[in-house]
């Protein structure tokens, strides 16, 4: 199962023929994704990897049967090419780029919401289902296939634990970036369900950082679930008022500190880790109480 | 970017919001001439921090001579720490009622939203829910006069009151959207003699749009030199005041480098996310920044995703070859083309680690002098 992607996920990248687009094409392509087709407008009748190239995502999607899209598109063009992909009727839709204005993103996930598309990021590395396919910017070799469910904010930082995860034994069944901007189109408390409806999911692994709210309101949905949920948050030691590299990073008017944020996930029965290697101990622990 | 009251100002002229008549100075030259005509003044310093007429960074004068002194007075002050070079100088008016309007982004709801107090003039954090109103905005129907009646309503407006109120959100949002702002809030938005108007000005524009508006924007800068130089590589930087220079890729694991360090006891210099895909040239010169803040180690934590090992490792070469670098280094390099980058670095005899635990470890206790110069 998994959440979001698997192996019938057939995908469309969009900004295929650019230095990243490329690169990342080959890495999905040797991971097992199924590229079907890609986009770059003027770049139609190419091919990247052997993957055909369009102009537009109307004729990738009336030549192959598409139903994900990740782009790979410099940030002033993202608002245009995620619009394309969804009035072309993709419902999935990865937006890997940085940097891409806040007003984009509103009117990005204002049509989201109509035409009922999932987001991922802006700003993300991307999903991936171990084992089955990959969508985005993340190492291919740091994953595995098993029960532990991953979402984070930040994309580093869930490399690190996926990592230690895999190294002790830990597998995942899916791994989600939902961005480090301001307005992202999943947040924790849409991917949390999906992680406790998922048959192949055991236990949650949550990676947050400081700043807005986001964390105190998964932990809302924390203290109903029957999955465990372990929690690493980043930025124990950043001072309040500097913006530390995410826009929404920052620390305001007392609100969204560390404390808070560990105090509401502890109460909602989460266990914490406070440095991010201790993860890996902590799942084993709540996997072995078979909750 | 966060924009001065009298260039907030300018923007809510142009869209047809009316404030006090007033002009901004950068010395006290001209303010006799421009007071004249105009009676009972403020003067009010330009920073960006709020509260600043609590910190004595508002003045009132009665005639054109005490205008001129309590300008140039401020002029040589400094509010909250931050030096003031220009003040605006306005009529002072005669106020009824003082009520509060904002449009910002809320990232949970994934929209704009219309903030509205009866209550203004005071810090909207300080005021309880109960007399905050907020309301969502579809970005495909916008603030349409309707949405402005009804926060009206909701603020128990009446009459001729509820239409000035429409009109002046209906603009406001229309700022909003037109210059991609974070926020736009006016605090206190005043009726004076029965008509609204904007005392005060915060517009706060979204940088990563900055590209569309090259002539229309003014730059207003309080960052540091280095700040600056990283922020045109596209690097986001923060200086701190430990001793361990930190760059690391992806504003995460940064941040979580930054609390390993604090855990083994040492102390970062910085906040340095060098960002994803940064290549051999723009690592490069990240380094070089972080060189220049005479660290006592430099530690790098590169897990490469978009980013590339070998670039990064060839940054370091590069950097190394051209300056020299006296200060030792810590590189952890881990994830896409890690093989190649640390052949690299082995080759120019660079140690560099697999797990982060190591990398600090080594840098927090280089850093504490225990262990001599790396290279």
């Amino acid at each position: 199962m998994a959440v979001i992607i698997n192996e019938n996920t057939r995908v469309l990248v969009q900004g295929i023929t650019g230095r990243q687009g490329s690169f990342h094409t080959k890495q999905m392509l040797d991971y097992g994704t199924r590229v079907v087709a890609g986009v770059t407008p003027g770049r139609g009748g190419q091919r990247v990897h052997g993957v055909p190239v369009y102009d537009t995502v109307a004729e990738a999607v009336s030549n192959h049967d598409i139903n994900a899209s990740i782009m790979f598109i410099p940030a002033a063009g993202v608002k245009d090419a995620a619009l394309e992909a969804m009035v072309a009727g993709i419902k999935t839709v990865v937006i890997i780029t940085e940097h891409v204005p806040l007003h984009d993103e509103l009117d990005i996930m204002a049509y989201a919401e109509k035409t009922s598309t999932t987001i991922i990021g802006p700003n993300t590395f991307g999903i991936i289902s171990p084992g089955r396919s990959k969508m985005g910017i993340m190492p291919n070799g740091i994953y595995k296939p098993g029960p532990v469910g991953l979402v984070a904010r930040s994309g580093t930082l869930s490399y690190e634990i996926a990592f230690n995860l895999t190294g002790a034994g830990l597998g995942q069944s899916t791994v989600i970036g939902l961005g480090g901007d301001r307005v992202v189109g999943m947040s924790f408390t849409a991917v949390l369900p999906m992680f406790e409806e998922d048959p192949d999911t055991k236990a949650v692994v949550l990676v947050g950082e400081i700043g807005g709210s986001a964390e105190e309101e998964a932990a809302k949905f924390i203290a109903g679930m029957t999955k465990p949920v372990v929690a690493f948050i980043a930025g124990s030691s950043a001072p309040p008022g500097k913006r530390m590299g995410h826009a929404g990073a920052i620390i305001e008017r007392g609100r969204g500190t560390f404390e808070s944020k560990i105090e509401a996930l502890t109460s909602a029965g989460a266990k914490v880790a406070s440095l991010p290697w201790e993860v890996p101990d902590l799942v084993k622990g709540v996997l072995s109480r078979g909750n | 970017m966060k924009l001065f009251e009298y260039m907030g100002k300018k923007l809510f002229k142009k869209f047809d919001i009316a404030v006090p008549k007033g002009e901004v100075f950068f010395s006290g030259e001209g303010i006799e001439q421009f007071t004249a005509r105009l009676g009972d003044v403020v003067v009010k310093s330009q920073v960006l921090s709020g509260g600043r007429g609590k910190a004595g960074g508002i003045k009132f004068a009665s005639t054109p001579g005490e205008a001129r002194e309590a300008a140039e007075e401020l002029l040589r002050s400094e509010v909250k720490g931050c030096p003031v070079k220009a003040v605006l100088v306005e009529e002072k008016l005669p106020i009824d009622r003082e009520l509060y309007l904002a449009v910002t982004v809320d990232g949970a709801l994934k929209r704009p939203v219309v903030i509205a107090s009866a209550d203004g003039g005071v810090d909207i954090e300080a005021l309880p829910e109960d007399k905050i109103v907020k309301i969502p905005v579809d970005v495909h129907i916008g603030v349409q006069p309707h949405l402005g009646r009804e926060t009206a309503r909701q603020l128990s407006l009446a009459g001729d009151y509820l239409k000035q109120f429409t009109d002046v959100l209906v603009k406001l949002y229309r700022l909003f959207r037109s210059y991609d702002c974070e926020l736009v809030e006016i605090n206190p938005l005043a009726i004076s003699n029965g008509k609204f108007i904007a005392v005060d000005a915060k517009v706060t524009v979204d940088d990563e749009a900055a590209f569309r508006y090259p002539a229309d924007l003014p730059a207003v800068d309080e960052r540091t030199e280095r700040e600056k130089r990283a922020h045109e590589l596209g690097i986001s930087y923060v200086e701190l005041c430990g001793d361990i220079a930190v760059m690391a890729n992806g504003a995460g694991i940064t941040m979580a480098t930054l609390d390993i360090i604090n855990h083994y006891g040492g102390t970062p210099r910085n906040f340095m996310d060098a960002g994803g895909g940064a290549g051999t040239e723009a690592t490069a010169r990240a380094l070089e920044i972080l060189l220049s803040t005479r660290p006592k180690v430099i530690l790098a934590n590169i897990f490469g995703g978009i980013t590339r090992c070998d670039e990064v490792a060839n940054a370091f070469v590069q950097v190394k070859e051209k300056l020299g670098i006296s200060v030792p280094l810590v590189i952890r390099l881990m994830g896409t083309n890690e093989k190649e980058g640390v052949r690299i670095l082995q080759r120019q005899n660079i140690e560099s680690f697999r797990t982060v635990q190591e990398a600090v470890a080594k840098a927090v206790e280089l850093a504490a002098g225990r262990e001599g110069s790396g290279i």
